[in-house]
């Protein structure tokens, strides 16, 4: 079976990227933008531990890796915090509706 | 003590007392006070004058000449080695000026305090008497022809101050600034000699003029110049001919002021300086001198043939006499006309005291139609009065005005009768027509106002004689109008004048010759200098040493005896008739028959008309030229200029407006209308902002590549 390379990893990070962001810009909905964010994290999160395979370095990928994850979890309270608040302030959470200080 | 320390006290009491009046005049008791304390510092004055009199007649005589004067010293330097010598002298001439204006003053302090009583600015006009004696004191102290123009001027400034004493009155200011402003002029003729000298020789001191005379560095046209600019000056004060005017509008002021300053002392300063500056004056000066005395002492006395007011005549017959003064020292006389000047100011003050008295007692009535029949009331004034108009008249023999008038008329005749100087005959020939006229005009005044009847009632009801501090003066001048002259007649000899003033010659200011080479370099100018000074003394018509014997003298002197005896009882008697007893009605009849020349002598010769139409209308033409060109030339280039200014300032502000507003606003315009676009940029759209991270992250990162590659 022929061993799965670095170049496997990283188009699929590439793609789960993309995808990620193409989320972010399409979307109105907070919480669909939150879920883009994640997607991205992810494919940052694949190339670490891609790369940390591919190399002699002992665990550096898996712990950034870690850390993205925790980074992630604060963010999500953070932003589900502000999205809530979002919320009760224009009874949706469009962020389209949130241009009060647009110039 | 020396001459000239007694001198200095003289001068130094009035200055004290004035500088005290001045000061404390209106306050506490001074106002009451201050009569007393200037007159006993007059009296204290009087008493040294006195002093230093007897102490020349009794044995210690100045001789004639240079080296009288004392106390002179650098007064300042006017660079670094011109120093201005400054100093007093005292010679005879100068005690005698001295004995006069003391014992002048003291009496009019004296009279003053019964005429003035009672009046408003009274510590006022005692301040203004005692600054005016001191200023005529160092007048006739001076030893220096710039100190001599200090006090000149100082004289001046106390006869304005007390002609306007009452200056509430319009025609009191008016003579005030009107007699200032006239003696000035002739003053800007005296400066200018004072600096011509001075440009020549470099001193204003007398004896280093006489000794340049004497030596020659002083001759020719600047000589006379200088003597015709300080004789203009003369002229001015001495109020002669054509600068008369203001001595009789100076009778605005109050009668003793008249008596001192505008009778016996400060008019009679322009005969002393040409007495003092004697030596200065060179023949052709000489004649205008004598020449313009005999116009004055004529057309004056005719005036006060035919004058009203009493001081009005005697203003005008202060005139003439002066004129006399003048006509006597131009023509030679020197001793005569001073002797003249000293006599004057003793008949003339009692006289001018006189009609204050009866001025006082009119209750300010100064018109002679108004008079008539005083003697019978005013005894003592009327006694004096008549003493004195005696002595103006020269009555023969007894009065001090006969002897003066005598000496002022032979020394004229005299000059007239040498042969080289038979054209000028018109001198004594006017002088002794103003004799006759004296003697007509001031019995004409004795007559209208002490004899008659009363022409009005009821003044005349009311009038008194004068208090004593009133008489008292009249009695000491009326005598003195008597005695003052001496007395000279059948072998009798008591003339004190004469020996003591006796007429400088050059030769007291000739260099000694000290060193031989020094000789022979000057010696022709010594000898051309001692040729101009034996034919000066040939020219002065009676030296004085010579009169005895000079036959021309001699005849002169008893033809002008003769003939001014004749004229002055002639005048007298004429007047008798006219205005006493006999022909009473011919005045009238003349003045009707002579209708036109009554007129002219009525307005004084249109003087003050004709300087109305000329002087002063071209003076007011002049400053309405200067209105115009002001008006034309000044305001328009003033206007022009603000225009200018105006144009300037408007294009300025457009520049402002639109190039530095343009900036300012510009700058702001640019700031908002970028704010605005930028602003276009903060959408306010989530999505947005994340594509222009996006692609702003995959711009860096293409570039990154690029550069890495």
């Amino acid at each position: 079976m022929q061993a799965i390379g670095l170049n496997a990893y990283l188009i699929v990070a590439a793609v789960l990227f993309c995808l990620g962001v193409i989320n972010c810009l399409s979307r109105k909905n907070a919480i669909g933008i939150l879920i883009g964010i994640e997607l991205i994290l992810n494919a940052a999160n694949l190339n670490l531990i891609a790369f940390n395979y591919f190399s002699t370095t002992a665990f550096a990928g898996q712990i950034f890796a870690i850390f993205v994850i925790i980074l992630a979890a604060c963010e999500a309270a953070i932003a589900l915090a502000i999205i809530i608040t979002l919320f009760m302030n224009f009874g949706a959470v469009n962020t389209d509706m949130a241009n009060r200080m647009k110039g | 003590m020396p001459y000239a320390t007694l001198a200095l006290t003289i001068w130094l009491i009035p200055m004290c007392v004035f500088t005290l009046l001045a000061l404390t005049h209106k306050r506490g008791f001074m106002p009451k006070i201050s009569d007393k304390i200037a007159t006993a510092g007059m009296g204290a004055g009087l008493l040294i004058a006195l002093y230093m009199l007897a102490g020349v007649w009794g044995g210690k005589p100045i001789p004639v000449g240079p080296g009288t004067s004392y106390f002179h010293f650098n007064w300042f330097n006017i660079s670094q080695n011109v120093p201005i010598k400054v100093g007093i002298a005292v010679d005879h001439l100068t005690i005698i000026m001295l004995v006069v204006v003391t014992l002048v003053s003291f009496l009019v302090h004296l009279f003053s305090m019964g005429y003035m009583h009672g009046d408003v600015r009274y510590g006022r006009f005692y301040c203004g008497l005692q600054i005016f004696t001191m200023s005529m004191i160092g007048l006739v102290l001076a030893d220096n022809l710039l100190f001599l123009y200090v006090f000149w001027e100082l004289v001046g400034l106390s006869s304005y101050l007390l002609i306007g004493h009452w200056f509430e009155k319009k025609s009191a200011s008016d003579a005030a600034i009107k007699a200032f402003i006239t003696t000035r002029i002739g003053d800007v003729g005296m400066f200018l000699g004072i600096l011509l000298i001075y440009a020549q020789i470099g001193s204003f001191r007398f004896d280093d003029v006489f000794a340049a005379v004497a030596k020659g560095d002083l001759a020719g046209n600047i000589r006379m110049l200088a003597g015709l600019g300080i004789f203009f000056g003369a002229m001015g004060k001495s109020a002669q001919f054509p600068l008369h005017v203001w001595l009789p509008d100076a009778m605005e002021g109050p009668t003793p002021v008249s008596a001192l300053i505008h009778a016996a002392t400060m008019v009679a300063a322009g005969v002393y300086l040409v007495g003092r500056a004697y030596l200065l004056f060179d023949p052709t000066t000489f004649l205008v001198i004598a020449y313009v005395g005999a116009i004055t002492c004529f057309f004056a006395a005719t005036i006060a043939l035919v004058q009203d007011d009493i001081k009005k005549v005697l203003a005008y017959s202060t005139v003439s006499q002066l004129g006399y003064m003048m006509m006597g020292l131009g023509a030679g006389g020197y001793t005569s006309g001073l002797f003249h000047l000293t006599t004057h100011a003793f008949f003339k003050a009692c006289l001018f005291l006189g009609s204050g008295s009866v001025i006082y007692a009119m209750h300010h009535e100064q018109s002679m139609s108004q008079y008539g029949g005083l003697w019978r009331k005013m005894k003592i004034t009327a006694a004096t009065f008549l003493v004195s108009c005696l002595a103006i008249a020269g009555f023969p023999f007894i009065t001090a005005g006969f002897y003066s008038k005598d000496l002022v008329l032979g020394d004229t005749l005299a000059f007239a009768m040498r042969p080289e100087n038979y054209r000028h005959i018109l001198l004594p020939v006017l002088g002794f027509g103003t004799a006759f006229m004296t003697a007509f005009y001031m019995f004409r005044q004795y007559y209208l106002t002490f004899t008659g009847k009363p022409r009005n009632q009821h003044k005349y009801d009311h009038a008194k004689e004068s208090p004593w501090v009133m008489t008292v003066p009249l009695a000491v001048l009326g005598t003195l109008a008597i005695i003052g002259g001496g007395f000279h007649f059948a072998g009798v000899n008591a003339q004190w004048f004469q020996p003591m003033i006796q007429k400088p010659t050059l030769a007291a200011y000739m260099p000694a010759p000290a060193k031989e080479h020094e000789l022979t370099i000057h010696k022709s100018d010594a000898a051309a200098a001692h040729e101009s000074a034996a034919v000066e003394t040939a020219h002065g018509a009676s030296a004085e040493h010579g009169e005895h014997e000079d036959p021309i003298v001699l005849k002169a002197h008893s033809i002008a005896m003769i003939l001014s005896i004749i004229l002055a009882l002639s005048g007298i008697t004429l007047a008798t008739f006219f205005y006493f007893k006999g022909l009473t009605e011919m005045p009238a009849m003349i003045a009707s028959y002579a209708k036109p020349l009554h007129t002219f002598l009525w307005n004084k010769w249109y003087f003050d008309e004709i300087y109305y139409a000329t002087f002063l209308a071209g003076t007011h033409l002049m400053a309405g030229l200067a209105w115009m060109f002001d008006k034309m030339v000044i305001d328009f280039a003033v206007n022009l200029a603000g225009y200018s200014g105006r144009l300037g300032g408007w294009l300025v502000g457009l520049f402002d407006k639109h190039a530095i507003d343009g900036a300012v606003n510009g700058v702001g315009a640019i700031c908002s209308n970028g704010g605005w676009l930028l602003g276009r940029l903060q959408s306010g759209r989530l999505r947005t902002y994340l594509l222009v991270m996006v692609v702003g992250i995959l711009l860096v990162a293409a570039t990154f590549a690029a550069i890495v590659k």
